[in-house]
């Protein structure tokens, strides 16, 4: 039976309470470590100076904007195919942390931008590909937003987070393409030649601390979603339970 | 048709906005039989008569034809089922006979019973007239002319005598009646007596009123 | 298929019984176009390096607006239930819509496009190239607009939503028409290009019908 099917998902409230402090524990630690690192410790760029240090924020950013657009698509296809209600409440309490990741991205991208290029904006194929995928997760969340029944918000945003997922490779390819077409060579490439191990390890310290920072806010906005969920219903079934006056 | 069709439901739930708007129904109708829908305001005739259309899908229980759930077989249940819902979907710039042959072809049917579907409805003479300059009681019965157009065993009619006189009253009587002499099932959500005393009756939400 | 045919049909006789929308429509693209050379200036030599972003750009949008109404009306009469409870699939009744969106509004885009064209001084090479990349390229704007027509049916905002959802995804189709057009005027082989951009439209054909069908299913409920 599913007719209180938010007033008990008792199954991932326990697996959540179960993962919350040590997804919490280990965020707080990696993002600590990682940042000492990054902005102390980790020795300047030869070329780029102090500004290298934007990197420990940016690129961590720009791969959670993807990691998280991958979890939607997921929480998309298991909403439509299975008709899960958890992974209708996913989709909607995941996208702004992606959305926030990607404009982190493209925030720390501009300032990053204005020391190396000379500008805040430069229409890179990486930056304007982040740019897209922001519009995207704009779609989304007005999408998944823009109804009075939460469920078909959920479903109608799961079906673009699907036909997004499909899109954004051949958006990716497009705008490289267009890139070089339009500027040849003339932005320099941040993969330049193999990062050094003192640099690496902060990264990847800033890149788990998100990660872990990501699984704790879609822990609590799951959790605050199935509540409020929760609530409306109860009220539903109070106003049911008593007499028509 | 004719034979030994049945329509029933097991067990049936409806969720809506999660909201439970019946649960435990149960109905069986034969052959020739005609279930009509009774129930207050938000009972949930209309989602019952959706949910029979396949436009909904159940949130418990199934709803069976010939003892096969519909859902396993969404296609066939749509090729024999015709549903006329609350609107008209009346296009104001397409004539009377434009919706009718649009409707048959759109159900993949010869567009040959026009003619007989404008008569039943006593339509004819308005047959050439575009959508936007009948009246509402012309609008209803060109939507119900829809199911002498692109026959199908099942007639699914919510509130169908909504805006007719007497006299379309009576003509819808009748193609009910001859719909069902031929083996054809109708379910109905209506206030009115319709002629046939073998009628089923459904009240909804009784549950409620207890 | 004969239903799929029938509803083109159907569509195509309303839209030319409500010439005025489609009128509407391509005084917008007209009018839009028009405007650029009062932001950036009249002079020839810029409005010829910029027409053929100006003449897509405003052929999107133009084909924006249209695809507004595209499902919404269909669900404002009632029509849907009877498209979605038809025995034909509704992929392919959906995807007759598009084809009828893109008859009755993206062919008179295209017919009038080089009007436009030869207001903003597209150089005389560019435009066979431009044709090529309208007739190539609006069946898949038509196809990703569908989709978002479909997914936003009876959303709140439904038209500012529309364009949210779909102008990110046309963002390819631009960038090859607007690139098969530079090369031509180049002197360059604008066919890598139009391959490319045709690809994308077989592309949009291939996932648009399921998309759609089942946004239409959802709105159906």
């Amino acid at each position: 039976m599913n007719w209180h099917r938010f007033a008990s998902p008792s199954n991932f409230k326990r697996l959540s309470a179960r993962i919350f402090p040590w997804a919490a524990g280990g965020a707080a630690l990696c993002l600590g470590c990682g940042l000492y690192q990054a902005l102390l410790v980790s020795p300047p760029d030869y070329q780029q100076g102090q500004s290298v240090r934007i990197m420990y924020i940016h690129v961590p950013a720009a791969w959670m904007a993807m990691f998280v657009y991958a979890n939607l698509a997921l929480a998309g296809a298991a909403t439509l195919v299975w008709r899960h209600p958890l992974a209708e409440v996913a989709g909607r309490a995941m996208a702004p942390i992606g959305a926030a990741f990607t404009f982190l991205c493209l925030a720390t991208g501009s300032l990053w931008g204005k020391p190396m290029w000379g500008t805040w904006w430069e229409w890179d194929a990486r930056l304007t590909s982040v740019l897209i995928l922001f519009f995207v997760y704009l779609a989304y969340m007005a999408l998944n937003n823009a109804f009075d029944d939460a469920t078909r918000g959920a479903r109608a945003s799961a079906v673009l987070a699907l036909v997004g997922a499909v899109n954004l490779p051949i958006i990716k390819f497009s705008v490289d393409w267009w890139n070089t077409l339009h500027q040849p060579a003339s932005v320099m490439r941040l993969d330049g030649p193999a990062i050094h191990p003192s640099m690496l390890w902060p990264l990847l310290a800033m890149g788990v601390g998100y990660t872990l920072l990501f699984v704790v806010l879609a822990l609590v906005r799951i959790q605050a979603e199935l509540i409020e969920r929760r609530l409306g219903a109860l009220v539903q079934a109070r106003l049911s339970a008593e007499p028509a006056a | 048709m004719i034979g030994r069709a049945s329509f029933e439901a097991h067990d049936l739930a409806c969720l809506r906005g999660g909201r439970i708007v019946f649960r435990q129904l149960e109905f069986r109708v034969d052959a020739g039989g005609l279930l009509v829908l009774r129930g207050a305001n938000g009972a949930g005739k209309s989602s019952l008569l959706r949910m029979m259309a396949g436009l909904i899908g159940p949130a418990h229980g199934a709803l069976l034809w010939n003892g096969d759930d519909i859902a396993d077989d969404p296609d066939a249940h749509r090729a024999r089922t015709s549903y006329a819902g609350h609107s008209d979907a009346l296009k104001p710039a397409l004539t009377v006979a434009e919706h009718l042959s649009f409707h048959a072809k759109l159900r993949g049917q010869a567009a040959d019973k026009i003619a007989a579907a404008l008569d039943a409805f006593a339509l004819t003479k308005f047959a050439d007239l575009p959508a936007r300059l009948l009246s509402q009681g012309q609008r209803k019965r060109v939507a119900l002319a829809r199911l002498i157009a692109a026959p199908a065993p099942l007639w699914l009619l919510d509130e169908p005598t909504n805006g007719l006189d007497a006299d379309s009253t009576a003509r819808l009587e009748t193609a009910i009646a001859a719909h069902r002499e031929t083996g054809g099932i109708v379910v109905a959500a209506t206030h009115l007596d319709f002629a046939g005393a073998d009628a089923v009756t459904l009240t909804l939400g009784e549950r409620k009123a207890a | 298929m004969n239903a799929a045919f029938a509803l083109i049909a159907r569509d195509v006789r309303l839209a030319w019984r409500h010439p005025n929308e489609i009128a509407t429509i391509l005084a917008f693209f007209v009018i839009a176009a028009s405007l650029f050379p009062f932001g950036i200036g009249p002079e020839p030599q810029i409005l010829a390096r910029v027409a053929i972003g100006i003449v897509w750009v405003t052929a999107l949008l133009a084909c924006l607006m249209s695809l507004d109404r595209l499902f919404q009306a269909e669900v404002e009469d009632g029509s849907l239930d009877l498209l979605v409870t038809a025995p034909a699939p509704l992929e392919l009744l959906a995807l007759a819509k598009v084809v009828a969106q893109w008859i009755t509004t993206a062919l008179p885009l295209i017919v009038i496009s080089p009007i436009v064209a030869t207001m903003l001084h597209l150089p005389a090479d560019g435009y066979a190239t431009l044709l090529l990349t309208l007739v190539l390229g609006t069946p898949g704007l038509s196809l990703f607009g569908g989709i978002g027509a479909a997914l936003s049916v009876n959303a709140r905002r439904g038209g500012a939503l529309l364009a949210l959802i779909v102008l990110p995804l046309t963002v390819p189709i631009l960038i090859f028409a607007v690139a098969a057009v530079d090369a031509a005027i180049a002197g360059l082989s604008p066919r890598p290009h139009l391959f490319l951009l045709a690809g994308l439209s077989v592309f949009a054909l291939t996932i648009a019908p399921f998309a759609m069908a089942a946004s239409l299913r959802q709105a159906a409920e």
